[in-house]
């Protein structure tokens, strides 16, 4: 069981960086989240199946609290803020890469729910597409589909503003 | 070049995500050559994953804050129950420890338990754990990789196939044994469990031995000798199903 406690506390660091990617970059509201989901899965640790992914199960948790409780909250705000390093830089020669890392965070924020958890965990978090499933409950296909429209959509924007920026520059 | 099935959207997406078997990952790579427009597209999803993690990882070097343990804001009702059950969890490894000490490691002592089934029940949730670098060399330079381990053991070391099994080479690596070198060869099932055969030399007893079970917390290991070679099979699978696999090997390697 310590084991257990201990592998918990491997993976907040990732936890945290997955509820700030889901709420946006409110890192407040995410480590609430993030809160949240560590007092269920203590609580409910005896529920854990021996077999079974941890992490899986902890992101299972998260995705569940994120659903019932802190969507409703949060998405009558519109929180389309910037994080702050993300701020370009003018004149530097990451400037370029700075806005193009602003323009996809600005995007990604304003995918819908489904589509942002699909991406953020296949993409940030690595997981497997039958995994993400489970999480969402929904079929696998349903997951490798809705991923494959979100890329293309990203990637038609990117490709748009590095234009837009091109045509600016000549 | 024919592939065994046409090469689709789903396939270049999941080439990108490192969800393809290696058999099938080679036929995309030689698909990607013949397409550039595929290519480019499998490009642009790639700095995709890369800017996504540019974006986000920075919070992984955050320090987690203490909140995260206790939580200011919170009453002190729910810090109780957190804490509570963190003792719980406690009690519950001491015991589990007491358990342990007094079941299994007393009833199993010797060389095959120091020198095979706890360095690779180690080694197992060192590197299953690992994301980013769970092997040294990866599955795509298998034949570099067994060199390399047979050169190193002084024993030709093959990687036994499982695909059959559902499980996927990932690759292996070097380690330094409790006298010896070892090899780790890790495999990976679709739902993203591990298992990783653990092999070294060693001043064993008899130069043949049956399958012997062992557990180490949530590591269930079978582990056999064979030659000069032990061997150990360790995943966080129930008994069965981890000896059917050390069956596999074992004929393989036979």
């Amino acid at each position: 069981m310590t084991q257990l406690a201990d592998q918990l506390v491997e993976y907040i660091p990732r936890l945290r960086r997955y509820a700030r990617a889901l709420l946006r970059g409110d890192a407040l509201a995410a480590d609430d989240l993030v809160q949240d989901c560590l007092e269920r899965a203590l609580s409910r640790l005896h529920l854990w199946r021996e077999d079974s992914d941890l992490r899986a199960w902890l992101f299972t948790i998260m995705h569940n609290i994120y659903v019932n409780q802190v969507r409703k909250s949060v998405n009558s705000l519109a929180l389309v803020e910037l994080s702050r390093d993300l701020e370009p830089q003018t004149g530097s020669a990451t400037a370029e890469l700075h806005l193009e890392l602003r323009d996809l965070n600005q995007a990604i924020n304003s995918l819908a729910d489904d589509q942002r958890e699909i991406l953020l965990l296949v993409s940030l978090e690595g997981l497997r597409y039958q995994e993400v499933a489970s999480i969402l409950g929904v079929p696998v296909g349903t997951v490798m589909s809705r991923l494959s429209r979100t890329r293309d959509k990203l990637r038609n924007l990117m490709g748009e503003t590095k234009h837009a920026r091109l045509r600016r520059v000549k | 070049m024919t592939y065994r099935a046409p090469i689709t959207q789903s396939d270049l997406q999941a080439y990108c995500d490192g969800q393809l078997s290696p058999a099938r990952r080679r036929e995309v790579e030689q698909y990607l050559l013949d397409h550039p427009e595929a290519a480019e597209q499998v490009d642009d999803y790639q700095n995709l994953n890369d800017a996504i993690h540019e974006l986000y990882d920075p919070v992984l070097d955050e320090p987690v804050p203490a909140q995260l343990a206790i939580h200011p804001r919170r009453q002190k009702r729910r810090l109780v129950s957190v804490a509570a059950a963190a003792a719980w969890i406690g009690l519950g490894a001491m015991f589990g420890w007491y358990m342990h000490s007094t079941t299994v490691s007393m009833t199993q002592p010797g060389p095959l338990n120091l020198h095979l089934v706890q360095p690779a029940a180690f080694a197992h949730s060192i590197y299953t754990a690992e994301v980013k670098h769970p092997v040294e060399v990866p599955a795509n330079e298998q034949e570099h990789l067994l060199k390399w381990l047979s050169k190193r053991l002084h024993t030709e070391i093959t990687a036994p196939d499982l695909s059959a099994q559902g499980y996927y080479l990932v690759g292996g690596r070097l380690l330094p044994s409790t006298d010896r070198m070892a090899a780790q060869l890790m495999y990976e099932r679709n739902d993203g469990i591990r298992v990783t055969l653990y092999i070294r030399h060693g001043a064993w007893e008899n130069t043949l031995t049956a399958f012997q079970y062992d557990q180490r917390g949530k590591i269930a290991l079978f582990y056999w000798i064979d030659g000069p070679l032990g061997y150990a099979l360790a995943a966080q699978l129930s008994r069965n199903e981890l000896l059917k696999l050390s069956e596999t090997i074992y004929h393989q390697l036979n």
